[in-house]
């Protein structure tokens, strides 16, 4: 299994490398999650549920079960 | 003759689609509804050159035209069928300068459906602040569109779009994506089989079937061509957003120049503190601390004055017209009563209208879900509903009102239902007088116990909500998977006309809505307190007197009241009630005061008064005399009517009892069906029954 949205600690930034998982949502997808597209996370809610970052642009939230299927690639800096 | 102009106006959440609507038409605007779904159509009307009107249909928002809400799929519905009489004649799309690629996906679509459209950049007072710099003639060249930079803020570019809109006949309907480059031999087949159809209409009808529920297929038949599985279509789904996504970039690297350095960062600066693990609910509960202290208190005032009002004008109506006979008291105690019991319920809602606005706009209501989701998740509920649950404790009223803003249906839904299990003020009364009544005195390490008490009755009240969300949730059906992606907006200071227009049409929508039902109900159950059958209700006043010769006048009339109220129809009805209240330790007396509650909760206080002969004295008094009173009451046996049990047990009832009309009225409102309401009548009040019988039958 390779390292995805949830891998990531705040303020790290990573590449979307798959997002063809089943239970993505289309809604995330259109918004700017897709393959290439540069991930930054930005907040934590307590037990890093739901999680805050920035896709392609766009400024969501989305719960830890679906940034686990975002697979990417971490970005150092 | 008159011109008019069919115009939609389309844009993702948060892009400030409401301001350009407010801006286009000011207070011209009217709510209505689609029929068959809970979905608020908004429409105005927008005055272009001389004689031309332009008819605007505020869409719900939407960041695509795969729906996945309700809400969403009155858009697709509308733009796939040429046929509906609100077919646009040209789309408004509006955006918002930050967000343009993101934006620019839904703009795509709607070009590709060929619907003449314009392109709204809003807050465009924001580029130089952010540091975005566009060319505008290479970006309409390149998506074949007219481009509007509006200010909604600074009240700039209006005239502009009103223009553009009544030229819309020179648009450009070219296409901005080839829909067969998602899969040639795939569209191939479909043109093929559908020669007449547009491709890309025919795409959105099949792939809608995937992700929402089948759409209206007009003269479209399926049975002969051989589509794909699901995941294949999300699958080309996703290829047509990441087509979609290189088209837009490619123009934007043209178009668009982003310089960050020069980007002043609110948001950062602003999550820092909103999102902390502490700060950030402690910041919430705070505003919710406030929210609540307004609407409890500070509405208290007008509300004072609106019950003194209405008061003095029906004692007005009585005392003009005396001879007026069954004419009068219809008008005075009837209507205008039940006129105010509508409009008693303005400053709440206005009140947390205003605040739920405010959230809104600022962007910070985005935060409270994402603090609050983990918490509620579990109850079927989403963060949004935390603030409805908490403004039930000033009135559910309002409350049900402001679950609008959940966008979810179902979440929505259990949130409108166990709202009134919140202790509302109108509670407090009943509480108090009971509390006082049957609770001893003494305390519990400082605490009395008459406090304790009715902490534990909010904390009930509250415990009972997560719960019955908790089992509703896991109840009710899911019509489809539901997911949580929440765009977080950048922080904005709300708009003062958007703020005053959602105030006034939230009103306005209660009273004219709600507030029909309201009064009916009151004059109804009014004429049932005033008229019964036969002669002891008529000749109360002879029974009476023959009676009782030797006291008071002011005594004499409370008990005329008294012995009338009890021959009413309400009368009857508590009498006749008497047998199923009884295993809960209620006599006929408290069974009227609960058929009375219906109207608003703490009537039960003034219909007892009332029973209980007191009902002319002043209202610091009567609270008073009737505690004594009820404590004094007795069965025929010369056992107490109110002890501890039967105190306790009128507790819980109060505490879930479906009691009052005005949320009946409101949830069918809001529900758009009688089926909910109903539903919250019978079955809280059937919780209410088991929770008194249980408590009294124990306690007894």
């Amino acid at each position: 299994m390779g390292l995805t949205v949830a891998d990531l600690n705040k303020g790290e930034r990573g590449v979307i490398i798959d997002c063809s998982s089943e239970g993505i949502p289309l809604k995330l997808l259109e918004m700017g999650c897709l393959p290439g597209n540069e991930v930054t996370l930005l907040h934590l809610a307590p037990f890093s549920d739901p999680m805050y970052m920035n896709i392609n642009g766009s400024f969501l939230a989305i719960r830890k079960e679906t940034a686990k299927l975002i697979l990417i690639k971490k970005i150092d800096e | 003759m008159s011109k008019q102009v069919k115009v939609a106006l389309i844009g993702n959440p948060n892009t400030g689609k409401t301001s350009v609507f407010n801006a286009l038409t000011g207070l011209n605007q009217k709510v209505g509804n689609y029929p068959g779904i809970t979905v608020d159509k908004k429409e105005g009307i927008c005055k272009l050159s001389r004689g031309v009107k332009a008819y605007i249909l505020d869409l719900p928002g939407t960041y695509s035209l795969n729906a996945s809400s309700v809400d969403e799929n009155v858009v697709i519905e509308l733009l796939l069928n040429k046929n509906n009489k609100d077919f646009p004649d040209v789309a408004v799309v509006v955006s918002d300068v930050e967000n343009l690629k993101r934006n620019l996906l839904l703009f795509t679509q709607i070009k590709d459906l060929k619907i003449p459209s314009i392109l709204v950049i809003n807050m465009s007072d924001l580029m130089s602040r952010k540091g975005i710099s566009l060319n505008i003639p290479i970006l309409e060249q390149k998506l074949y569109t007219k481009v509007a930079l509006l200010s909604t803020r600074k009240n700039t570019g209006i005239e502009n779009l009103k223009t553009l809109i009544e030229n819309y006949k020179s648009l450009p309907k070219s296409q901005c994506l080839d829909v067969t480059s998602i899969d040639s031999d795939y569209f191939e087949r479909l043109k093929k089989a559908f020669p007449n159809q547009a491709l890309y209409k025919l795409w959105l009808v099949i792939t809608q079937d995937v992700n929402f529920r089948s759409i209206a297929r007009n003269e479209l038949d399926f049975t002969n061509f051989q589509t794909k599985t699901e995941p294949e279509l999300k699958r080309l789904q996703q290829k047509e957003a990441i087509k979609r996504y290189q088209f837009i970039n490619g123009i934007l690297n043209e178009t668009q120049i982003i310089d960050r350095s020069k980007a002043k960062d609110l948001r950062s600066k602003l999550d820092r503190i909103l999102t902390h693990k502490i700060w950030g609910y402690f910041i919430f509960f705070t505003i919710l601390l406030a929210i609540f202290q307004v609407i409890y208190d500070w509405a208290t005032i007008p509300m004072d004055l609106i019950d003194n009002t209405f008061a003095s004008l029906a004692n007005w109506i009585k005392n003009t017209y005396p001879n007026g006979g069954k004419i009068t008291d219809l008008l005075a105690e009837g209507i205008v009563s039940g006129i105010g019991g509508v409009v008693i319920f303005i400053p709440q809602i206005a009140f947390l209208f205003l605040f739920i606005s405010i959230l809104e706009e600022s962007g910070y209501m985005s935060r409270v879900v994402f603090l609050m989701d983990k918490i509620m998740r579990r109850f079927g509920i989403s963060g949004k509903s935390v603030v409805p649950l908490i403004s039930g404790t000033a009135c559910a009223i309002p409350a049900v009102m402001a679950t609008r803003n959940i966008e979810n249906w179902k979440e929505r839904l259990i949130t409108i239902l166990v709202t009134p299990f919140m202790t509302c003020s109108a509670r407090l009364p009943v509480y108090l007088i009971i509390i006082a009544l049957v609770i001893p005195n003494g305390d519990f390490i400082g605490i009395s116990f008459q406090a304790l008490t009715l902490m534990l009755l909010y904390l009930i009240g509250f415990g009972m909500a997560i719960f019955s969300a908790y089992v509703l949730d896991k109840v009710m059906k899911v019509q489809r998977k539901t997911y949580f992606v929440v765009e977080m907006p950048s922080y904005k200071l709300p708009l003062l006309k958007n703020v005053i227009i959602t105030v006034i049409e939230k009103t306005k929508t209660f009273v004219l809505e709600a507030g029909k039902i309201i009064l009916a109900i009151s004059i109804i159950l009014w004429a049932m307190a005033s008229y019964g059958p036969g002669e002891k209700f008529n000749n109360a006043e002879e029974i009476v007197t023959a009676k009782y010769n030797n006291i008071s006048d002011t005594e004499l009339e409370d008990k005329i009241a008294s012995y009338q109220l009890e021959h009413s129809y309400v009368g009857i009805v508590g009498k006749t009630i008497e047998p199923i209240i009884k295993p809960l330790g209620y006599d006929w007396k408290i069974g009227i005061g609960l058929v009375a509650s219906f109207a608003a909760r703490e009537v039960f206080v003034g219909t007892l008064a009332t029973i209980y002969s007191v009902g002319s004295a002043s209202e610091n008094e009567s609270i008073e005399t009737i505690k004594i009173k009820m404590s004094n009451e007795q069965y025929e046996n010369g056992n107490k009517v109110f002890t501890f049990a039967s105190g306790i047990s009128l507790l819980l009832f109060y505490a879930f009892a479906m009691q009052c009309m005005s949320t009946l009225a409101i949830v069918k409102r809001e529900t758009k069906t009688w089926k909910w309401p109903l539903i919250q009548l019978f079955g809280m009040t059937t919780i209410a029954y088991l929770f008194a019988f249980i408590s009294f039958q124990l306690l007894k």
